[in-house]
């Protein structure tokens, strides 16, 4: 019990940010209309690559010689930026046939 | 100074995130979003790699590595794709995002077990979330793309008693997980690595049961993982943006989940133990004796180019067999005679929310002519003739009327409510429910049989010489 108060005391901020975050994230996206709801999906799933960040942070603090963290950090770094780029470039692609669509 | 930028930079990328998703809420300002949110993406990218870290080897080359190879691999494919394999792909992105998480938990549990960083309880709790949302996400999504691709069906992957084998497993995954997190660092790395096999195998399995006309709901259900496993991974480098890019892909797949459920009227529980099938041969419908009854290419040209008002009832036949733009064409000729068309879209036609939306945007159909179910319905006793391109169980009556049938009390598309309807179909077979669809017999309707791009493609010719 103890434990759990001092991890809230000490990650109000964060916990804060969560919460808020996710009533932000339910607002938002509640009003989307069910025309995008694939750009959406695909758009959001872009977002979803920020993971990648995490990965560059890996890499930098890895030693030269650490071969394992190296490859596996690379790794994550060739998966995450394919979901990135590849998420958005299709999200793009997708919502250019909705704009032509106004006569 | 630098980590003031960096922190800026931050900031600003997940303002972008935020504010790139509300301006998705219009076709109007849906690609400006989108563009927002990489330019959102692309600063926090910049910041990670500026940010000042004391005592760094940095690697840089490493990183620009495989940053080289995946930004090219996943944009050769993004330009590439058919808009008809769009969930495909979407299946594939959200898979990859799922395995980056897993392979960052990993690291982080080889530095643990190792003895090189200490992870207090907390610490070690979010990793372990991590890893486990991660590869549910990723085996999850392959499947999935599998399924989709016609790769793999249901009943090569689906076990006898597939829903108990599924209940064992993730007992196991979560029981594993709680050992590894009261164990501590004495454990060694083979457990971790067990978990992590067992949670790729939990991933492949529960999505396994689940096919065709659920997708929609497995899709979304996936890329709310993904977001998770992000948001997740965010704890452990104490990163903001990461946390909330993580949840608000967390949010958008939650809600789309949501509507999915309730398009179909299902709990997501339903979905997930694979709720159709079973009490499918107790349905009414398969009497056999009845007929259905077919109509000529010259007939039905005929009927549409003189009719008021048309609506075309699109489902995954039409992505199948490709026949977008053959049908807008068909629109297009129809319109010159002075015919109303509409389309009237059910939220789970297709294989993923919004399919069919995307796939008449490619063919240019004007959004305000696609109708949602409400308004469909309300539109269909004033239409006179309904053709249902490669739809099936989206327009069963048996959902309204049928208490024995396994769609019984999902909302449907009432077409019988127009004048007549026109099925176009390859052959008699039931849909992916394995129901029979008593709409076939029904008195205003008339069979055309075969492929719905060559069918429609033969209506537009014959339409033309009227």
């Amino acid at each position: 019990m103890e434990n759990i108060l001092q991890f809230f005391d000490q990650h109000l901020i964060l916990i804060y940010l969560l919460i808020f975050t996710v009533i932000l994230g339910f607002e938002v996206i509640s009003k989307v209309p069910t025309v995008l709801h694939t750009p959406l999906m695909s758009g959001a799933n872009a977002i979803s690559g920020v993971v990648i960040i995490g990965a560059i942070i890996l890499i930098r603090n890895a030693q030269p010689g650490d071969y394992l963290t190296l490859t596996l950090g690379a790794l994550g770094v060739a998966l995450g930026m394919t979901n990135v780029m590849g998420g958005f470039a299709v999200t793009d692609r997708m919502l250019d046939m909705f704009k032509k669509k106004k006569k | 100074m630098l980590t003031s930028i960096v922190n800026l930079l931050y900031l600003i990328g997940a303002v972008a995130f935020v504010w790139g998703l509300r301006l998705m809420s219009t076709p109007d300002s849906a690609r400006r979003g989108n563009t927002l949110a990489s330019i959102g993406m692309g600063l926090a990218i910049v910041a990670t790699l500026i940010a000042p870290m004391p005592n760094a080897a940095n690697n840089y080359a490493w990183i620009l590595g495989g940053m080289v190879l995946g930004g090219a691999g996943g944009f050769m494919a993004a330009k590439r794709v058919q808009m008809t394999a769009m969930p495909q792909m979407v299946s594939i992105f959200n898979g990859l995002g799922g395995a980056c998480a897993v392979v960052l938990a990993m690291t982080e549990l080889v530095h643990y077990y190792d003895g090189t960083s200490v992870m207090d309880q907390g610490q070690l709790f979010i990793v372990l979330t991590t890893l486990l949302i991660g590869a549910i996400a990723f085996t999850g999504s392959m499947l999935a793309f599998a399924k989709l691709q016609g790769l793999v069906w249901d009943s090569q992957v689906t076990l006898p008693y597939h829903t108990v084998v599924n209940w064992i497993l993730l007992a196991a995954t979560i029981g594993l997980t709680a050992y590894l997190f009261i164990g501590g660092s004495r454990l060694g790395l083979g457990m971790a690595l067990g978990l992590m096999v067992l949670a790729l195998i939990y991933g492949f399995s529960f999505v396994a049961p689940i096919g065709g006309a659920d997708m929609p709901v497995v899709i979304s259900l996936l890329n709310s993982f993904t977001g998770l496993s992000a948001a997740a991974a965010g704890l452990i480098y104490n990163n903001n943006i990461m946390l909330v890019g993580g949840i608000l892909v967390g949010a958008a797949g939650t809600i789309l989940t949501v509507l999915m459920c309730q398009a179909m009227n299902r709990s997501l529980f339903n979905v997930l133990i694979g709720g159709f099938g079973g009490g499918a041969a107790a349905a009414k419908g398969a009497d056999g004796d009845q007929v259905a009854k077919t109509v000529t290419i010259n007939d039905a040209a005929i009927q549409l180019y003189y009719s008021q008002s048309v609506m075309f009832v699109p489902g995954y036949g039409l992505a199948v067999a490709q026949a977008q733009k053959v049908t807008k064409e068909l629109e297009d000729l129809l319109e010159a005679n002075g015919v109303d068309v509409k389309y009237a879209i059910h939220p789970v036609a297709g294989r993923m929310p919004g399919h069919m939306n995307v796939l008449l945007a490619e063919a240019d159909v004007p959004y305000p002519k696609l109708l949602d179910l409400e308004d469909a319905n309300s539109q269909l006793p004033n239409t006179d003739i309904v053709v249902i391109v490669g739809a099936n169980d989206v327009v069963n009556p048996a959902a309204l009327d049928d208490p024995g049938s396994p769609i019984y009390g999902m909302p449907v598309l009432n077409v019988w409510d127009a004048k007549h309807v026109i099925v176009l179909k390859r052959s008699m077979s039931p849909g992916y429910a394995g129901i029979q669809n008593p709409l076939f017999f029904h008195d205003k309707t008339r069979m055309l049989f075969g492929d719905a791009k060559d069918s429609i493609s033969k209506l537009v010719s014959e339409v033309k010489t009227l």
